[in-house]
């Protein structure tokens, strides 16, 4: 099979609009991504699946990813050289930035008529709250349908053009998207028997107040 | 049973049990047995002449024909469904006959873990059930949530809905551990009287025999639990 930078370098030949970026995986998988552009990402997908060097006729896994805001250091340094020719001073600078956040969709595509795989795809919605449309990849490869639908009931990711996005793990009626970070999760921790860490410390809301407890030992 | 010596006292007061000089102070109209010490009645027994009263007959042929809900829900239903087959064989104690439809069934069995999506289904089908109906908690899932209590979509007991009469810790329990909480539930019924103060539940049109069932809320079930059926222990962390 191909590498993957040869395959996004075919990607951006073919398709010169979208924006295909390669995302290295640092750990000794090595596993690298191609981060699709969301706007293209259907014409992207069906070419992964139809190019005779390809074929990725198989989805195996579709895996969302909650990326929250993160707050970055940038540590610049700089050689302010002394006027008294000395050793020349190193000034650290540190600025912060604000790295915005985004729900991430992770299609993971294997080829069962060449045998070869996986190509790993990303999807990356604009921020976390009011955009959060993807176009769905189902049309493409019919495995994404209740995968799909599990990143929307879990993430809230919006598939549009999903043949049937419902919720298919939680309830109708539920709101939440629980494996979101910022999940609030109901406080039902009245009786915790064995409670530690952070159980422990949900549970003490629930504990009657210390002054109601007599003294173990003097 | 043949071993007069292995007959042992249950807990639950059998009247035939107690000498009659002490059940003299407490108002029982339906003296079960005559008031006869248990040595007297094995003295008749070895004689041929078998003495019990209608509560203790009752108790004997409900305890020996306990039909099971057939409703699983997680791998704690795979040992009961092993319970069930010749190696274990819950046949010898009258419990085999799972029955598919709540309507004909006496007990329920709540084996595996029970998500807030299924615990609605799960009191509407122990709402189905006539009385007497008695439950089981199979496992530390139905008990308390088990390895999932802290999990945002797991009922942290189906005591919080409807009551348990027996519960049976493991993870999951071996069928043989089924069969010890099949033989306690033996021992509940056969000790149940039918009249006065202290008779069972389900003879006393003030106990519910219908629950509550919960609805499907934005962020949780609607009410989380039945206050009425459970509370937190007075003590948490005195276990």
């Amino acid at each position: 099979m191909e590498t993957i930078e040869q395959i996004r370098d075919r990607l951006v030949a073919r398709f010169p609009a979208a924006r295909v970026e390669l995302v290295t995986n640092p750990g000794p998988a090595a596993e690298h991504s191609l981060l699709l552009d969301a706007a293209h990402a259907h014409d992207l997908a069906v070419f992964l699946r139809d190019d005779p060097a390809l074929r990725l006729d198989y989805c195996s896994n579709v895996t969302g990813v909650d990326w929250p805001d993160k707050e970055i250091t940038d540590v610049t340094k700089t050689t302010v050289p002394d006027p008294a020719g000395g050793q020349p001073k190193i000034v650290e600078q540190k600025t912060t930035r604000l790295q915005p956040g985004c729900l991430e969709v992770v299609y993971h595509l294997y080829s069962m008529a060449l045998k070869h795989g996986p190509v790993i795809i990303r999807l990356r919605t604009a921020n976390r709250s009011d955009q959060v449309t993807l176009p769905s990849l189902t049309p493409v490869w019919r495995a994404c349908d209740f995968q799909e639908r599990e990143v929307y009931d879990l993430y809230g990711i919006v598939f549009s053009r999903h043949p049937d996005l419902r919720r298919i793990l939680m309830w109708d009626e539920f709101k939440d998207h629980p494996m979101r970070k910022d999940y609030v999760e109901p406080d039902d921790y009245e009786w915790e028997p064995t409670a530690h860490g952070a159980v422990a410390e949900k549970h003490k809301a629930h504990l009657p107040p210390p002054a109601a407890t007599p003294e173990a030992k003097p | 049973m043949s071993d007069p010596a292995a007959t042992t006292p249950l807990p639950g007061d059998r009247p035939g049990q107690t000498p009659a000089g002490q059940q003299a102070g407490t108002a029982r109209p339906f003296p079960a047995a005559g008031n006869i010490t248990d040595a007297e009645r094995e003295e008749l027994r070895r004689h041929g002449i078998l003495m019990t009263s209608l509560e203790e007959l009752y108790g004997w042929g409900r305890s020996n024909s306990i039909w099971p809900l057939q409703f699983g829900l997680a791998c704690c239903a795979i040992e009961m469904i092993a319970a069930a087959t010749a190696r274990f064989d819950i046949a010898r104690f009258g419990a085999e006959i799972f029955r598919p439809s709540p309507r004909q069934a006496d007990l329920m069995i709540v084996s595996g873990t029970v998500t807030k999506k299924m615990a609605p289904q799960v009191v509407r089908l122990w709402n189905q059930m006539p009385e007497p109906k008695y439950c089981i908690a199979m496992g530390a899932c139905a008990i308390s949530g088990g390895p999932f209590k802290q999990g945002y979509n797991v009922l942290k007991g189906i005591d919080r809905f409807i009551p348990v009469d027996i519960y049976i810790p493991g993870c999951p329990p071996r069928p043989e551990a089924l069969l010890n909480g099949l033989i306690q539930l033996q021992a509940k019924i056969k000790g149940e009287k039918l009249t006065g103060p202290d008779a069972a539940r389900f003879t006393r049109p003030e106990e519910p025999s219908e629950f509550p069932i919960p609805e499907y809320g934005a962020h949780d079930l609607v009410p989380p639990k039945n206050t009425a059926v459970w509370s937190p222990p007075s003590a948490p962390g005195k276990a």
